[in-house]
């Protein structure tokens, strides 16, 4: 501590002498809330979690036993499966949006931010009933096929893995163009340009000034769309498969079976995988900036 | 990358997330019996079979009456909270904003379940009162942000300039700090409100047949039948969002220029 922040600490000390119950007020102000979402939220889901390691008896063999479960493994698989192919498909569809935003007049980049956010709003319900009534036997791109006379029978498309990709993705890309078009509109525009006037070519701003700078919205963007693509299930149960179960309906579905040990096991494996997620991402520098304005 | 063909790229995204969307109001406003685009006229058919359904109606007026319920206690919790966080010491502060702000990441499914879990044994499953309760701990992490984001432009030494000049602790909230973070508290209850009125999955587990939702009442059509008049609730629902929202946002710009 150099001698300038000795010497303004000590009117503070003056004026706030240091008191016993300094605190007091604030935690009145917060003591409500906590105790609200300590009884209604916090302890009903550790109570459930518990479960998975008291029933049948203490012990971890719940957990031992998921990696030889066979349905577990294969929905896990389904699940990791779909959260990858949506990450993939967002980071391909959003960045060069993000990109154009970050270069475009500012009247202009909110409108795109306006289209961005429009769908960001709208209830999964309702974005799920859309993707429904598109892909549906008689759906719409079905009709539009069958009618322009490229197919003579209608395609299969929804309930199918396709399907419940199609729409994550749709439901997903805000969350993908924000912590990306954040970063992007941070870069200082001096630096490609300087980079030009020396000789590179538009491929190659991009490739080694823009996309280096950028890295911290594309790692932000991909965790959070991976984190949350992992718990889905509004979508998966209404226009996927029965057959491609993801993690969360395979746990509504053991609830409905009161099958609650194995419900809990598998609630504490989808936490943990998402809390650790989270942690690895805050060690990525300069990702918790991208990450504040991506949070719903 | 050229410039002509980032263009079009981002042109067919941008459609891509705005189609389906649009497509649900066009449809919603069609005159045909069943789904069919383009529709053969429009017309306010499922608008008149909503309005003529005691199901529909009886869905909306609990989710209306829910949503006012949990924007009353989330946000005076949750901007009491707010003002308390910003005055606890750092330790103290990341934990219980951990505890307040980790409904936003945990899984929704989790959170339900463990809710349903708890709930049941209450007898709160088919009430509006464990739907306001449970909506009430998804709904304040976006009233306690938003609050704590106005507040963060506040400075203390107003309140501490009221507190000299005379004024009651409350006295000097009324008067000072919240006029001032009024928009801060106003943008986080229209959030709390849009959370609990398309919350689904804890609906899913919590209305039992006693008291179902709006959302949860789409569930069950959706599941069984797929009638246009979902498109018509789906387009009021799309309407009111937007609405809450661009006042939202018309709050924001008023503040930020203020």
């Amino acid at each position: 501590m150099s001698d300038a922040a000795v010497i303004t600490d000590i009117p503070l000390v003056r004026t706030f002498p240091v008191r016993p119950f300094r605190h007091t007020g604030a935690v009145l102000l917060v003591g409500p809330l906590v105790l609200f979402m300590v009884v209604f939220y916090a302890l009903p889901v550790l109570a459930m979690l518990a479960r998975s390691v008291t029933e049948p008896s203490l012990s971890l063999a719940n957990f031992t036993r998921l990696a030889h479960d066979s349905v577990f493994l294969h929905v896990f698989g389904t699940t990791l499966r779909t959260a990858v192919a949506v990450t993939v498909g967002t980071l391909l569809l959003g960045y060069p949006v993000a990109l154009a935003m970050s270069r475009m007049r500012p009247n202009a980049a909110k409108l795109v931010l306006v289209i961005v956010l429009l769908p960001f709003w709208t209830s999964i319900l309702v974005r799920s009933y859309a993707w429904m009534v598109l892909l549906g036997r008689h759906g719409l791109i079905n009709e539009a096929l069958l009618a322009a006379g490229v197919l003579d029978t209608p395609l299969r498309l929804l309930n199918t893995p396709i399907a419940v990709h199609v729409a994550m993705i749709h439901i997903m890309l805000p969350y993908m163009i924000l912590p990306l078009s954040s970063v992007l509109r941070q870069i200082d525009a001096a630096l490609p340009r300087a980079a030009a006037s020396l000789g590179a070519t538009q491929w190659g701003v991009f490739r080694q000034v823009v996309l280096p700078l950028s890295m911290p919205g594309v790692v932000a963007g991909t965790l959070l769309v991976f984190v949350l693509s992992l718990g889905f299930y509004i979508t998966p149960a209404l226009v996927g498969g029965p057959r491609d179960l993801m993690l969360s309906q395979l746990i509504a579905q053991q609830v409905d079976l009161l099958n609650w040990s194995y419900a809990a096991c598998l609630s504490a494996t989808l936490l943990a995988a998402t809390l650790l997620l989270l942690a690895l991402c805050q060690m990525v520098p300069g990702v918790r900036g991208a990450f504040r304005l991506g949070v719903r | 990358m050229n410039r002509p063909a980032l263009k079009l790229f981002v042109a067919v995204v941008l459609l891509f997330l705005a189609l389906p969307i649009l497509l649900i109001v066009v449809v919603s406003f069609s005159s045909a019996a069943y789904l069919t685009f383009p529709p053969p006229s429009f017309g306010l058919r499922w608008y008149r079979a909503y309005v003529a359904s005691s199901e529909w109606l009886a869905a909306t007026g609990l989710s209306l009456s829910v949503a006012t319920a949990v924007v009353i206690l989330s946000t005076s919790l949750g901007t009491l909270a707010a003002l308390g966080l910003a005055r606890l010491p750092g330790g103290a502060r990341a934990a219980v904003a951990a505890l307040i702000l980790s409904p936003l990441i945990v899984p929704g499914i989790v959170v339900a379940i463990g809710i349903y879990y708890a709930f049941s044994r209450y007898g709160l499953i088919g009430t509006p009162i464990g739907l306001v309760l449970a909506h009430t701990c998804l709904a304040v992490p976006f009233v306690v942000t938003s609050v704590a984001a106005s507040l963060a432009g506040f400075d203390r030494r107003l309140e501490q300039a009221a507190r000299s000049l005379g004024a009651t602790p409350w006295g000097a909230f009324r008067q000072v700090t919240l006029p001032l973070i009024r928009s801060g508290v106003l943008v986080g209850a229209l959030f709390a409100f849009i959370t609990s009125f398309d919350e689904l999955i804890v609906a899913l587990f919590l209305s039992g047949s006693g008291a179902v939702t709006l959302p949860r009442q789409m569930w069950d059509d959706l599941r069984f039948a797929i009638d246009p008049t979902i498109a018509a609730v789906s387009t009021l629902t799309i309407g009111l969002t937007a609405l809450l929202l661009g006042g939202a946002h018309l709050l924001r710009n008023r503040s930020a220029r203020a």
